[in-house]
């Protein structure tokens, strides 16, 4: 009862973000616009999917990116050897992400902490050297070149700049309630349960090993889906995609936008990729700008935008019935 | 991908030697690194994300003082102390106010040096690749054992990383200040409990293991080259070491660090293009195997 009204809920806000994202388009025909919007959406998944992991499970992987950029090479190089339909290719590639979450994932959820996160970023590297020396398949360190061919499916004309737009909204926000919907059940609140004490979980009769695995498998399928917008965007795919600073740039999102409330890491992501503009646009010296911005939100928050935004709240609501 | 070009190595003493003493250099700078790494996450327990930048500073410091004083080993002191202090104000500074924290929030304070630390030395140093060249003292001819040649420096380097080494090892082990790190190590609301400044501990240790990263930078000055973002393989590979010899232990960090200088040498002649793919699979296997490494303790609760 109670969840499916929680359903109906974060159906409706999904709906309202649908219908925010297509306003854009009619205020302003602003091609940056466009673009950064279709860049958050593949960011946000990428961020909101490793959530499951970091917020909910209590898994801080390192190695995140190894599926968005597995998704994204899975996805091109289907496009580009094969004359399979775009969403043929697609769940080609979430697929893959989901086979290789189930093998690294097995092995890795059975360690701890640090040595879990340590783990994960060994399978990425691992994935990014074959990235690399695979040059026959891959182009090695220059990229998947050579375009994505984009075949319309279904009255969607992915080659029309709008319509990817409308894609990629689409793609994000359903990506998102699919998400939210996984830890609004049952399965979520296990998966909570296994974060706060895997004991406890464990005396209860509840396999950690499996619980961890499924949310591992999940998290690897999403990161694709995200990959795979960004294949779409660049036309390609880069060992970049795949690299630890992709997973960095993952983890800045979430921990800037906040990990207890769901959208903090896309917030995080739209807060990021928007300083990532500004400031490449006008300082060379990125790195110490960043640096700063970054310190004052670890230093001065000490947390996520969002939950900062929600301590606020509770305090003036802890005042105001003091009162 | 040439498997037969490292089985002709591997049938040669002279390569052989040639490979194993490239293999030793790597390995001791690794373990220099390592060591700070190490020694931090064994008392303090966080992970110190911005260590590959201490290893940069301290390379940089080491060419400014070289080409001051023209003395290396001069620089090597200059690169330790400077990058301690560096660590030791880092330490005081930031990292302090992020102890009770969770480790995400600690990886973003050094992920924010590590961006301003490589802009910082891009003002000072320059943006362009930068050398030191091989100092006067060590101008000589290579060494040949057994046909392989070693450069004369090498066997410097591996000296004075033994040195440290053992100087470390001695004292913790059998110091009465050794004693008291291993017990702040231990059980730090203990050692606070009796009467000991774990604060003073900390930022010591931070300090100690920012000025292993500084001299293994300095000592590698005259063998590598310098640019801003120096410190990031470096980063990797002393994690990749810390993590096969058990975060925290410092005889676990020698074995790795050797472990992965050799594959590192012997890794190049078979597979050029995969050697840090090899070095990744290292690490995994050992983790499966051992889940808390080598030498690794269990993990504290």
């Amino acid at each position: 009862m109670k969840q499916s009204s929680t359903f109906r809920s974060d159906f409706l806000w999904a709906l309202l973000a649908l219908a925010v994202l297509a306003l854009i388009p009619m205020l302003s025909s602003s091609r940056v616009l466009l673009d950064y919007v279709i860049r958050l959406a593949a960011m946000g998944i990428f961020a909101t999917s490793l959530n499951i992991l970091v917020g909910y499970g209590g898994l801080v992987s390192f190695g995140h990116a190894m599926f968005f950029g597995g998704g994204a090479y899975a996805f091109a190089l289907t496009m580009q050897k094969t004359s399979a339909p775009i969403p043929l290719a697609m769940l080609v590639a979430i697929l893959f992400c989901a086979a290789l979450g189930f093998v690294v994932g097995a092995i890795c959820v059975r360690l701890k902490e640090i040595y879990f996160s340590f783990l994960t970023l060994a399978f990425q590297m691992l994935l990014h050297s074959v990235i690399l020396t695979w040059t026959s398949l891959t182009g090695g360190d220059q990229g998947l070149t050579g375009g994505i061919p984009r075949t319309p499916f279904l009255g969607i004309n992915l080659a029309d700049h709008t319509q990817f737009y409308w894609f990629a909204c689409v793609m994000a926000v359903a990506c998102l309630l699919l998400i939210r919907t996984v830890l609004q059940s049952p399965f979520g609140y296990t998966l909570r349960m296994v974060r706060d004490s895997a004991e406890r979980a464990r005396y209860l009769g509840i396999d950690v090993w499996r619980v961890k695995l499924y949310a591992f498998v999940l998290a690897s399928s999403l990161a694709g889906a995200g990959g795979i917008i960004m294949a779409l965007f660049v036309s390609g795919a880069f060992p970049d995609f795949g690299y630890w600073t992709m997973s960095g740039e993952a983890i800045f999102m979430i921990m800037m936008g906040g990990l207890n409330i769901f959208i903090g890491p896309v917030v995080g992501a739209s807060l990021l990729l928007l300083f990532n503009d500004v400031i490449t646009r006008s300082t060379e010296f990125h790195g110490l700008a960043l640096g700063i911005v970054v310190l004052l939100f670890a230093l001065g928050f000490k947390r996520g935008i969002t939950d900062f935004i929600q301590q606020l709240f509770q305090t003036i609501k802890n005042k105001r019935d003091a009162q | 991908m040439n498997p037969s070009a490292l089985l002709d190595c591997l049938s040669s003493m002279s390569c052989i030697v040639t490979q194993l003493s490239t293999g030793m250099i790597v390995g001791s700078l690794l373990f220099l690194v390592a060591a700070g790494l190490t020694l931090i996450f064994g008392v303090l327990g966080i992970v110190n994300f911005a260590h590959g930048s201490f290893y940069m500073l301290g390379a940089y410091v080491a060419l400014t003082a070289y080409r001051v004083t023209g003395s290396f080993a001069l620089s090597i002191v200059a690169a330790g102390l400077g990058v301690g202090l560096f660590g030791l104000l880092f330490e005081r500074f930031f990292m302090r106010r992020v102890y009770n924290a969770d480790v995400l929030m600690q990886l973003l304070v050094c992920y924010a040096l590590v961006l301003m630390m490589d802009d910082i030395v891009k003002i000072i140093w320059g943006a362009e690749f930068q050398s030191m060249g091989m100092p006067d003292a060590f101008q000589a001819p290579p060494l040949f054992i057994l046909g392989g040649i070693v450069p004369l420096f090498y066997v410097y380097l591996i000296a004075a990383a033994a040195l440290i080494a053992v100087v470390l090892w001695a004292i913790l082990n059998h110091t009465r200040l050794g004693k008291i790190v291993r017990a702040a190590a231990q059980n730090p609301t203990m050692t606070s409990a009796l009467g000991l400044n774990t604060g003073l501990i900390y930022a010591g240790v931070f300090a100690f293991g920012g000025a292993l990263a500084g001299m293994a930078g300095g000592l590698a000055a005259p063998v590598r080259s310098m640019s801003p973002g120096m410190g990031f393989s470096i980063l990797i590979e002393s994690f990749i070491v810390t993590v096969i010899g058990g975060m925290g232990s410092v005889s676990g960090a020698l074995v790795g660090a050797l472990m992965i200088g050799l594959i590192r040498a012997f890794g190049t002649i078979g597979f050029p293009l995969f050697v840090e793919g090899l070095m990744f699979i290292a690490m995994a296997l050992i983790l499966i195997l051992r889940p808390n490494g080598l030498l690794g303790k269990e993990t504290r609760a």
